[in-house]
């Protein structure tokens, strides 16, 4: 794939390349090439965090991350690192073995709500459990996407999907599961905080935990883990900018943000 | 080098280790729970990884991962476990990473029992997880064989990347037998060239079952049965006993071929001109080997600890040149000379009646005798 060049007017003012500064780039740990992601949906977004966070801890080349089954499938083909494809769920067993048996890897697994609060459950409890040194980041959309918008364990209570086309009703489907404070009171988790992405503030800070989950992993804290709620235009029928209104406005009344567990060692970095 | 006594699982995951394993992921399961526990002490003794995980679909999966490094990994467990073992598995074969898995069989289907089983044949040589792909099968029928194929296990994995599983069963997990272990295996510190080892100084790895798009999907699976027919032609293996001129062919793989062997000498002393075909390689199976002693018997008896499972594979084989009769016991029950031997006597009847000799006598056993 090849990336159309800029169209830049090239006037007598224009300063020669010499003379520019860079301000904004693509992350060495990002690949150069289109995402399969649809429009609006923030999951290009927050693989950049994740590309940034790995080029500012200066970790790219002995990274290997490992993709979901679920939106994400691809990520191995976004990142600059190398990386591995799990089967559905099994992301941290997967990410566990490569950890255990190359320790001076860093290691995280990227997954959505399906693959992490629902057919992996146990995986990502047991490696909380056991306090493996991973980085996980787990981005809440409240539905499955890339099967066309199901129900998935984190969709909204009423919220009207493909498979809950009469909403969601706790008495037939169960409530909300929120899997990142129930993990942030195991011991073996260095750092589990829940971020959001529908404004710039809060992509900022999203930033900042993703780096500080990976620092828990280089300082050999235990597991960190991002909850990321994030928007699904496709799948939610709503514009990209109502989708961020609708994680302000629906999501984070079920899913208030926060930190929920920050390791000592790392609140002294903070 | 002097013989010492190994219980089975123990003797196994020694022989794992002096062939070079790195990681060892695994979940306690009767009757392989042994290799397990002897794995967690003698792996951080050796400074490698061990770790008990949740389930063995999570340690299937740790195999995977470790996999993906060129780390030498396997796991162990017995028949249900290695059921929720078949996602990994396909995802191990699709992603052609090499691995090594022990299925210490017992008896089922379901929660079955403790006892020992052959109830894993099928899906372990036919249907190891979705997709068309094969395992390599080893089987063994004694715990100094269970070592030697053990030792050779990681070498076939690595050659061709593939899964490679011994199939043992409970007996010979919980025997012990006086064995050589052989010496540790030197292996290069080098990764191979497809290892995610982290993209330093070089494009990134990745290691991935997806395709999306069928030319694409075709084209891995064309490249997978390619590897499978280099394998078949180059890792078939077997043993025979008494088959040069044998008229009746005994043919029984594990634990069963052992017994087999002793129900042939039987024979023979009982004037029964026996011999014995011992699949060692499940897959690949040895086709024209037994195809060539096939054509040369008149009758031929599958033993098996179940209810008949290689017995399609050899009646495939046989392809009706001569009849193909079946004993064998199931549920944990071990079939002995005593079941095998009658059996024999049946097949041996209904051959001479289906040549249009007069009715045979209960035991063709002393018509033999007479006849001499």
């Amino acid at each position: 794939m090849t990336i159309a060049e800029p169209m830049i007017q090239v006037t007598a003012d224009t300063p020669r390349l010499e003379e520019m500064q860079v301000i904004y780039q693509r992350p060495e740990a990002i690949t150069e090439t289109y995402t399969h992601y649809c429009p609006g949906c923030t999951h290009g977004i927050i693989h950049r965090l994740v590309g940034e966070v790995i080029d500012e801890l200066g970790v790219r080349e002995r990274t290997i991350g490992v993709s979901p089954v679920g939106c994400a499938v691809f990520a191995y083909q976004y990142f600059n690192t190398d990386g591995c494809e799990a089967a559905h769920g099994r992301a941290p067993a997967m990410a566990t073995g490569i950890k255990r048996a190359m320790p001076d890897k860093v290691v995280f697994t990227y997954q959505g709500d399906g693959d992490l609060a629902s057919i992996g459950g146990n995986e990502i409890l047991h490696a909380c459990a056991r306090g493996e040194n991973l980085t996980v980041v787990f981005v809440n959309n409240a539905v499955y996407g890339m099967t066309g918008g199901q129900m998935a364990p984190t969709t909204l209570p009423g919220m009207v999907t493909t498979s809950s086309p009469y909403g969601r009703d706790a008495k037939l489907q169960g409530n909300p599961i929120h899997i990142t404070e129930m993990l942030a009171m195991m011991p073996g988790v260095a750092y589990a905080v829940r971020r959001s992405m529908h404004s710039v503030a809060e992509i900022r800070k999203t930033k900042k935990a993703i780096k500080l989950a990976f620092e828990a992993q280089l300082k050999g804290l235990g597991l960190g883990i991002v909850e990321v709620l994030s928007s699904c235009p496709t799948n939610w029928r709503l514009a990209p900018s109502e989708s961020l209104n609708f994680i302000r406005d629906e999501m984070i009344p079920v899913y208030p943000l926060g930190d929920f567990k920050i390791h000592d060692e790392l609140k002294k970095r903070r | 080098m002097t013989k010492q006594l190994w219980e089975g699982n123990e003797a196994l995951a020694e022989a794992a280790l002096r062939a070079g394993a790195e990681a060892y992921f695994g979940y306690p399961i009767t009757p392989q729970t042994e290799l397990l526990e002897y794995m967690s002490h003698r792996m951080p003794e050796l400074g490698l990884a061990f770790l008990q995980a949740e389930s063995e679909l999570a340690s299937i999966n740790m195999v995977y991962g470790a996999a993906t490094l060129g780390v030498r990994a396997l796991t162990s467990s017995s028949s249900p476990g290695i059921s929720l073992m078949q996602e990994g598995m396909s995802y191990i074969a699709a992603s052609e990473v090499p691995a090594v898995i022990i299925d210490v069989m017992r008896g089922g289907p379901g929660l079955g029992n403790i006892q020992p089983s052959q109830g894993d044949y099928f899906q372990m040589v036919k249907t190891v997880g979705h997709g068309d792909y094969h395992a390599i099968v080893l089987a063994p029928s004694t715990i100094q064989e269970a070592i030697d194929l053990m030792y050779d296990s990681f070498e076939l994995a690595f050659k061709y990347r593939t899964l490679v599983t011994i199939l043992a069963d409970g007996s010979l997990g919980q025997m012990m037998e006086p064995v050589e272990m052989p010496p540790f295996k030197e292996w290069p510190e080098e990764r191979p060239n497809w290892a995610l080892t982290g993209a330093a100084g070089r494009e990134p790895r990745t290691i991935s079952s997806l395709y999306l798009g069928a030319e694409r999907l075709e084209i891995l699976n064309l490249r997978l049965q390619e590897k499978l027919a280099e394998i078949e032609a180059n890792e078939v293996r077997y043993e025979t006993m008494m088959t040069d001129d044998a008229e009746f062919l005994v043919v029984a793989f594990g634990t069963v071929g052992r017994i087999a062997q002793s129900a042939v000498r039987q024979a023979r002393a009982n004037g029964i001109k026996a011999g014995l075909f011992r699949p060692i390689t499940l897959w690949p199976f040895a086709k024209r080997e037994l195809d060539a002693v096939i054509g040369k018997v008149r009758g031929v008896l599958v033993v098996e600890m179940n209810a008949g499972q290689m017995l399609e594979d050899v009646r495939a084989i046989a392809k009706g040149r001569v009849p193909v009769q079946f004993t064998g016991r199931m549920g944990g029950t071990i079939p002995l000379p005593d079941d095998i031997l009658p059996a024999l006597d049946t097949l041996i009847a209904s051959v001479r009646s289906r040549n249009g000799n007069k009715p045979e006598p209960a035991l063709a056993r002393e018509l033999n005798l007479m006849e001499k």
